[in-house]
């Protein structure tokens, strides 16, 4: 089968890859890109834990197609730190302990950013509704949550 | 598994030329449901023909005549859309009800039709609102009532080479606003277990002198109630015409028991639902004077 080339930008950086034309973009971050940061949960697009944001919208990554890379840009859970130093939402992942397994962090973490981006200051309410698709089988949802509302505190509607 | 091609046309044309030349081609928008699909098996095209480089399917417009919806604009695009909002807000809430923040970010309306499910929340918000298919294909372009564009359980009124470009929703009138309501038995990502959508027209007076009411979920495809209409024209959509629209959208239902819910608790929800999706149509119908 005649692979894809495809060209895009991911983190700032251009990049490009080789895929089938039915290959999930997940599948080529994972593989063809050793991008594996981004994880495989469900692959239905129920869990969250593929979040990327894709033009800067936050999309499960097991529903789109890499072919649908090109030309496009995009962040994956890598490009939120800078150098060695931890996104805010990282760090307070961290302090909070807002994870266990860890399978589901990134997709909270990238889907915690989008929500930040669009709302700087949510309430608690905001942002459990802004999580609801992102699945957590260890938690129980209140560290992540807390680990969100003081990741916002600390940024005081800086992006980042 | 044959090679399947992926195709990313620029304009509808080539989307029409691509969809005709292929019978095993599938139009790809969101992919919340096709590729779902895929990967369960239920379906193996032979192409994906990735709609979302094509202008006109990705774009809002806004004029005197009315919406003018592009048939793969995400969710998230249509609930950030102000306007939208403010003119159709039971079908902007219709929307905003469907999945994740990350399948707002995917999925459309125009897929949420073409997958034909009979529980799909937009549908019912589009039938009160009067809205048309606009369909393109070999032949040229087409336009089919919403109401009549859902024939059975995923399957449409589309032919072979055709394809769903936009939505057209007329203006509302003067004093007429809409609502659609749902049942799922938790907050978030859930498929509905009966939903509503109503539209009404007050006249200066407050009596309803139109109204749309359509019901999802609790038959094959979502259903318009002539019955629970003809409950609200002529009323000041007060408690008693509120409750014949129930008992009308209630008779009207033709649900099946299944795991998300009984026949009699979807027939009794369905009209629950007219109910108040009806009573919040009329508050906002009163509210919002400068409308049109």
């Amino acid at each position: 089968m005649a692979k894809l080339h495809i060209e895009t930008t991911i983190n700032g950086e251009p990049a490009e890859f080789l895929c089938d034309p039915h290959e999930t973009l997940l599948s080529a971050l994972r593989t063809g890109l050793g991008l594996t940061g981004t994880k495989e949960g469900c692959a239905t697009g129920d869990c969250g834990a593929c979040s990327i944001l894709l033009e800067g919208r936050l999309v499960p990554a097991c529903l789109v197609l890499a072919a649908e890379a090109q030309g496009r840009a995009m962040t994956t859970i890598e490009g939120l730190s800078r150098g060695d130093t931890l996104h805010p939402l990282q760090q307070k992942f961290l302090e909070h302990a807002a994870l266990q397994c860890g399978i589901c962090t990134p997709g909270f973490i990238v889907a915690a950013k989008a929500l930040l981006d669009a709302k700087p200051n949510p309430t608690e309410e905001e942002v459990r509704y802004g999580l609801a698709g992102n699945l957590c089988r260890c938690t129980g949802y209140d560290k992540i949550i807390r680990a969100v509302l003081d990741a916002a505190s600390e940024m005081k509607g800086t992006t980042a | 598994m044959d090679a399947i091609r992926y195709e990313s046309p620029r304009s509808v044309a080539e989307a029409v030329r691509l969809m005709a030349a292929d019978a095993g081609a599938r139009v790809l928008a969101g992919g919340t449901d096709l590729l779902v699909q895929f990967r369960a098996g239920v379906r193996q095209p032979s192409a994906f023909v990735d709609v979302k480089r094509i202008p006109e399917l990705m774009s809002i417009a806004i004029d005197d005549q009315g919406l003018r919806l592009g048939a793969a604009v995400p969710a998230a695009v249509i609930g950030e859309h102000a306007e939208l909002r403010r003119l159709w807000p039971g079908l902007a809430e219709s929307v905003r009800l469907i999945g994740s923040t990350q399948i707002q970010g995917r999925g459309s309306v125009g897929g949420n039709l073409c997958n034909g499910s009979p529980a799909a929340d937009t549908t019912c918000a589009l039938i009160v609102n009067r809205a048309q298919c606009v369909i393109a294909g070999p032949n040229g372009e087409r336009t089919v009532p919403v109401d009549a564009f859902c024939i059975a359980p995923g399957r449409t009124v589309l032919q072979h080479g055709e394809l769903l470009v936009a939505i057209r929703v007329p203006r509302p009138a003067a004093r007429t606003s809409d609502a659609y309501l749902r049942l799922i038995p938790r907050t978030e990502m859930d498929i509905a277990v009966a939903g509503a959508g109503v539209s009404v027209t007050l006249d200066a007076a407050g009596v309803c002198t139109a109204a749309r009411v359509a019901i999802g979920a609790v038959a094959p495809t979502a259903l318009r109630v002539p019955g629970a209409e003809q409950a609200l024209v002529g009323s000041p959509l007060d408690e008693a015409s509120l409750r014949y629209a129930a008992e009308a959208a209630s008779a009207a239902a033709r649900p099946i028991d299944d795991r998300r819910g009984t026949a009699a608790y979807r027939r009794t929800v369905a009209g629950v639902l007219t109910r108040r999706a009806a009573a919040l149509a009329a508050q906002r119908a009163r509210q919002g004077t400068d409308r049109g």
